[in-house]
């Protein structure tokens, strides 16, 4: 513990003004804003900017205050003194001060290393040359911006990414551009050969040179003093007004070497992100983690959340590094790769190769999982692969359409159809809530968003269904390159919590929590009373596991499952009554047109649910409505049971095999009142025609003349997906059961807002046969459970008109 | 002339929850947060005139139950990055009693 007295603040002293330093700072802000007296030391003269950006802003596409993340005002609103243009050259960790070049001394309880990394200069002679440059910083960028005003002769040595794009940017500056590379092709710690030559051709094609396998031996001094060209071992030569160096980074340790803590190409940290001296962090291309210094900035920003938290005092997060990707920001040339993509070993490959027509695939696979991918020319798919990579999902089911792309897998929706780079600015990207291309482009450059989540929030685009985040994963790729923050395989429930949703739903189970303030308690929550992303979900948890024991606390769900029915965009709500398997009667019928009538509904429609839905319905004439009725509530509006679709089945079809609608009817009186992580929609068809589209449903029920064959994990919502095939059954009530059961492990094991088949996508039809199939006393238990869930839950719409129930939910205060 | 105006005791608002005062024809949301504080605006959410009174109460702001836009109980105006403002009024509790100045 640290003994400092509460009126005194600690002072935090960081040295590095950098993304991932500044993005600690940023983390630490939120989560302990007034820990900390906070001096922050950078070498630049300038306030932290976003270094990803430099190769638009040479390319003349942006601007360098564009890309400034936070500007002096920012240092300044958050009481940070700020030092721009001084170095530190010493840590004195005994005393805990630090001393800049000009002997200025800052004393600190903690010190924060961002200090990043410096290029690697060739050492060759002439490499202090005027004219001779690294890729790294803003100066950087004005000294080429300037020599392609004056000069001809550009030369690039290194056609690595950095190198790459410095050529690229060159070239749009009027230069003629060389690229030196050691290497037998280009990029060959991010693409094997086939990807790398079709990238080479595609250069040259815009009028790039290349000199590949030749190394530098020489810059040659000219009359002026400046570079006039460069010559290499083989004896040859080529001209050069400019020579920059993009042939690596060194992380900076220099300081930290000097001041005695543990190096090893970079800062040695540990998952706390603590160096050898437990009061000393360090953060960024500086730091090694695990033997690995990283230098793109999704893996910097992970490091510096973990930092942020640890000197917040919050202590329960752990850095264990990261899976990285690449992407080339070169306008028009689309290339992705990630994880071993060279394969070899114990891998596999699958390749498709077309060359004439610029396409390059290859995924490396091992033990049915992907390891590996190298895309180039057709990159539509790199997020989803990216994912299953991270991931480490079980692809054997999909492995002979994997090649193909998630479009493929007999998915329709319009998730990745689209192109992300060949779209038009025009082009509209989410179709929930209009967001163009051009609109989340701009917002990611002028408002620095790094993260699916910043879009979400800026734009709100794949914010409302989200089947376009595919796309807007790829747009910030496209945009950032392979620098953007890729979604975390596995995130926190939302902002509230480091809490992931497993983690909540096992504390709820272990420790028997029983209420929503108990459980924030218990889990450390950083807001008093949550908000309205993670609220919802704990009571889901809270009841889905202590059913008839936990608290339901209608505050916290959303309006729709408050008031029991479904708010429409004038403030109005719909009413759906139940009706068993889609069969209804006269007299119901007459109470519906009786209620249409009395309550003047503007729109009576029947749903794609076999049932009746009336809309306009005013909120204070929902008890009235429901009394009229006098039928159940159809739970239309819940994350719930919805509707068990039938056809009319064997009673009536000459091609039917069962009774289907009976089987609907005796499901739906089994399972409806059952809240669920998402909505659940049940289907019975009678034959395999399967008028009742069973295929596309939660739980779809097909009789055939033997048996009724069960289907779970379907879904015709946002992207169509194909039940699978789960058991086949001879009676009824194993029907019941086996599907009762199924329900119940997700209803258990599903995160909130999951619909069963992204739950079952992540744990695999294998685990839901064991546990439904296999286990025979587990499924009995299961089943068991969920009925004795259900007889705790009463019929809402009764409780309110009869027992009179939340009453002041329908009441206005007049005034 | 705006007076205070009595609109019921405390105990008739849900705690992180609202109820409605109509006036005028006009819908004025009363909040009450997990904290007992109570506050009151236009129950219309400047993004597409959601009813607020509606929505998730949390701290110090409700969130709007058709898009998610959050509005700041304090000032009426949305968390960044949206954009938008809410007329609001003030109100009072005296003796366990609401308030209302329209």
């Amino acid at each position: 513990m640290d003994m400092t007295p509460p009126d005194k603040k600690m002072k935090l002293v960081m040295v590095g003004n950098g993304m991932a330093g500044v993005r600690a700072l940023e983390e630490l802000l939120k989560l302990a804003p007034d820990m900390y007296d906070v001096t922050v030391f950078g070498a630049e003269p300038h306030p932290n900017y976003n270094r990803i950006l430099l190769s638009p802003v040479l390319a003349g596409e942006q601007t360098v205050d564009d890309i400034v993340l936070n500007p002096l005002d920012w240092y300044s609103e958050n009481n940070i003194t700020l030092h721009v243009g001084k170095k530190v050259v010493k840590i004195d960790r005994t005393h805990r001060e630090v001393e800049t070049s000009d002997g200025m001394r800052v004393g600190y309880d903690r010190l924060l290393l961002a200090t990043g990394s410096n290029p690697f200069i060739l050492p060759v002679q002439g490499a202090d040359l005027p004219g001779v440059i690294s890729f790294r910083d803003i100066a950087d960028v004005d000294a080429m911006v300037q020599a392609s005003s004056q000069y001809q002769h550009a030369v690039v040595i290194g056609g690595g990414l950095l190198g790459l794009e410095a050529a690229n940017g060159l070239m749009k500056r009027g230069m003629q551009v060389s690229v030196v590379h050691i290497g037998p092709w280009l990029m060959e710690r991010q693409l094997d050969e086939p990807a790398a030559r079709l990238l080479q051709k595609s250069l040259e094609e815009k009028g790039m040179k290349f000199l590949l396998q030749k190394q530098t031996a020489e810059l040659v001094r000219g009359e002026s003093g400046r570079v006039c060209a460069i010559k290499f071992k083989d004896g040859d030569s080529a001209p050069a007004d400019l020579v920059v160096m993009a042939v690596g980074i060194r992380p900076n340790t220099e300081l930290a070497e000097s001041s005695g803590l543990h190096c090893n190409r970079g800062v040695v940290v540990s998952d706390t992100m603590q160096t050898f001296d437990p009061r000393i962090y360090s953060v960024g291309e500086c730091a090694a983690h695990r033997g690995i210094a990283y230098g793109l900035v999704a893996p910097l920003f992970e490091q510096a959340k973990v930092a942020a938290n640890h000197l917040a005092q919050h202590g329960i997060s752990r850095y264990q590094g990261s899976v990285t990707s690449t992407k080339l920001k070169v306008t028009g040339i689309d290339l992705f790769s990630a994880g071993n993509f060279g394969g070899g070993g114990q891998t596999e490959d699958i390749v498709l190769s077309d060359p004439v027509g610029g396409v390059y695939k290859k995924l490396v696979l091992q033990d049915n999982k992907l390891v590996g991918a190298c895309l180039y020319g057709d990159t539509v798919d790199s997020a989803w692969y990216f994912q299953l990579l991270r991931e480490g999902r079980n692809i054997a089911d999909i492995r002979d359409h994997l090649m193909f792309g998630q479009s493929n897998l007999g998915d329709s929706g319009h998730a990745g159809q689209n192109k992300a780079a060949a779209m038009t600015d025009e082009m509209e990207v989410c179709g929930c809530n209009g967001v163009c291309k051009g609109t989340i482009v701009k917002a990611i450059k002028e408002k620095g968003l790094f993260t699916l989540d910043d879009v979400k929030k800026h734009t709100k685009a794949a914010s409302s269904c989200g089947s376009c985040s595919g796309l807007v994963e790829q747009i910030l790729s496209s945009t950032l390159g392979g620098d953007y923050s890729a979604t975390p395989a596995v995130k926190p429930v939302c902002g509230c919590t480091e809490r992931t949703h497993d983690e909540v739903r096992a504390a709820i189970r272990d420790h028997k929590l029983l209420s929503i303030p108990d459980t924030m308690k218990f889990l450390e929550w950083r807001t008093p009373d949550g908000c309205a992303t993670c609220r919802p979900a704990l009571n889901y948890y809270l009841i889905s596991t202590w059913p008839g024991e936990a608290r339901d606390d209608a505050q916290s769900r959303f309006v729709n499952e408050r008031v029991h029915a479904n708010i429409q965009k004038d403030g109005t709500y719909s009413v759906v009554p139940r009706m068993w398997g889609g069969t209804t009667n006269a007299s119901e019928l007459r109470r519906i047109a009786d209620v249409a009538d009395k309550y003047a509904v503007p729109m009576i429609r029947v749903t794609g649910g076999q049932r009746i839905d009336l809309f306009g319905i005013k909120k204070e004439d929902l008890p009235g409505v429901w009394a009229d009725l006098d039928m159940p509530s159809g739970h239309a509006y819940g994350k719930a049971l919805r509707t068990v679709k039938t056809c009319i089945g064997s009673e009536f079809c000459r091609f039917g095999t069962q009774n289907s609608t009976q089987m609907g009817i005796d499901l739906e009186k089994a399972f409806w009142k059952m809240w669920a992580p998402h909505k659940v929609k049940f289907a019975v068809s009678g034959c395999p025609r399967n008028c009742a589209e069973a295929a596309i449903k939660d739980v779809g029920i097909i009789g055939v003349d033997s048996g009724w064959e069960i289907y779970v994990g379907g879904n015709g919502g946002i992207k169509t997906e194909v039940a699978e095939f789960l058991v086949k059954v001879k009676t009824a009530e194993e029907v019941l059961e086996y599907s009762g059961a199924f329900i119940q492990v997700y209803r258990e094991e599903a995160r909130y807002l999951d619909r069963t088949v992204h739950w079952m996508q992540r744990v695999g039809m294998d685990y839901i046969k064991k546990r439904v199939l296999e286990d025979e006393a587990g499924r009995k238990a299961l089943y068991q459970r969920l009925l004795y869930a259900l007889s705790v839950e009463k019929d809402p719409w009764a409780e309110r008109v009869k027992d009179g129930v939340a009453k002041h939910e329908f009441e206005v205060f007049s005034v | 002339m705006s007076n205070w105006i009595k609109i019921a005791p405390l105990s008739e608002f849900p705690q992180q929850g609202a109820r409605v005062v109509r006036h005028d024809g006009k819908d004025i949301a009363v909040f009450r947060n997990a904290g007992d504080g109570v506050f009151a605006m236009n129950d219309k959410c400047p993004h597409k005139g959601g009813p607020l009174s509606q929505g998730i109460v949390s701290g110090n702001t409700v969130t709007c139950p058709l898009h998610g836009m959050n509005i700041c109980f304090d000032d009426g105006k949305a968390l960044a990055p949206d954009e938008g403002c809410v007329g609001t009024y003030p109100v009072k509790v005296e003796e366990g009693v609401v308030f209302l100045q329209i």
